[in-house]
């Protein structure tokens, strides 16, 4: 079946910035663990887990295009919305300042600091186990497969989500994610420190608002609605859904303004 | 198994962070479900109708939420 790529284009952008943040995010912690137990470990448990998430979207991915087309959308646009609307006021509060923005910087510390703890005590214990002298340091295969396991279920969330309620769009869809994860390597490759200079937080906003617009989208779908102009309706609700959480951000800015005395 | 856990914790806060914002979103969309089809409107109101209760969610919530403060 061949792929309308006209049409595919924002499935592949939103499973491209989605997987970017993710990445970027996991990226942080695999670098951590690159750096203080060594490159082999992290990069081993990187690699395992992302063959684990390829199993799952090749799993399930096609498994979604058996079951009709309005029910998939019906339930894949209320995962979607939640997960999107759960994004988007996430991302209103941080612009806002309400909750603090995510540091790549601070989150590579800390986990700095956490593995040199327990490299005094696990390693120590592993040796005994034929642990870390049998090769593999369990230690930063762990950390790594889980940070990847976690920030890329996600990912695959999206993909199989933007692939199945889309119609088709799998293969696109993860284009757009394995482009990003391409990016990211590469980026941690020629950096070998956190990428702090993507800006996480409008990402974030810009990914909500992608799929919250997608999210209802497909939901109205499957609930019957006609939606006016049909896919051209999703620029519409993109654009509905950006002045909403732009108004949003503005009154949780108003409500955390200092109160100012005025001097009589 | 401690993985396992994990990703399954991972998986269920995909979708569900701030317990109220979520129910308000499911019983929206169940609500839009049973009634916007069987009411007499003209076709493109129905939609606007399931975005705007959605977008009225979002901004309540965020604005509940910075009440409370940092």
């Amino acid at each position: 079946m061949g792929v309308d790529w006209a049409h595919a284009g924002p499935t592949v952008l939103a499973a491209f910035l989605a997987s970017l943040v993710e990445f970027v995010e996991a990226l942080t912690i695999v670098l951590a663990v690159g750096a203080v137990r060594g490159w082999r470990g992290a990069l081993g448990g990187t690699g395992l887990a992302l063959l684990a998430l390829l199993g799952i979207v090749l799993v399930l991915g096609p498994a979604l295009t058996r079951i009709p087309l309005d029910l998939v959308r019906t339930v894949i646009g209320t995962l979607t919305l939640l997960f999107g609307m759960r994004w988007l006021r996430k991302a209103v509060l941080r612009s806002a300042g309400v909750i603090a923005l995510h540091d790549e910087a601070a989150a590579y510390a800390k986990e700095t600091a956490t593995l040199r703890g327990l490299g005094a005590k696990e390693a120590g214990a592993l040796r005994g186990l034929g642990g870390v002298g049998a090769g593999w340091d369990r230690v930063a295969v762990r950390t790594a497969f889980n940070i990847t396991m976690i920030e890329g279920i996600e990912v695959v969330f999206i993909v199989v989500a933007m692939g199945a309620a889309g119609g088709g769009l799998l293969v696109p869809a993860s284009l757009g994610a394995v482009a990003a994860l391409l990016l990211v390597a590469a980026l941690g490759l020629v950096l070998h420190r956190p990428v702090s200079m993507i800006p996480e937080n409008t990402l974030k906003f810009t990914v909500g608002v992608l799929l919250c617009a997608f999210g209802t989208f497909w939901a109205g779908e499957g609930m019957g609605l006609a939606w006016p102009g049909e896919d051209w309706s999703l620029l519409g609700l993109l654009a509905g859904f950006l002045a909403a959480s732009a108004g949003a951000a503005v009154m949780c800015r108003a409500r955390l303004a200092p109160v100012v005395a005025v001097p009589r | 198994m401690g993985a396992l856990k994990a990703v399954w914790s991972e998986f269920i806060g995909l979708f569900v962070d701030d317990g109220s914002f979520a129910v308000a979103i499911l019983g929206w969309l169940v609500v839009s479900w049973l009634v916007l089809p069987r009411l007499p409107l003209p076709p493109a109101v129905a939609p606007v109708i399931l975005f705007a209760g959605l977008a009225a969610i979002l901004v309540e919530s965020t604005v509940r939420r910075s009440r409370v403060g940092r």
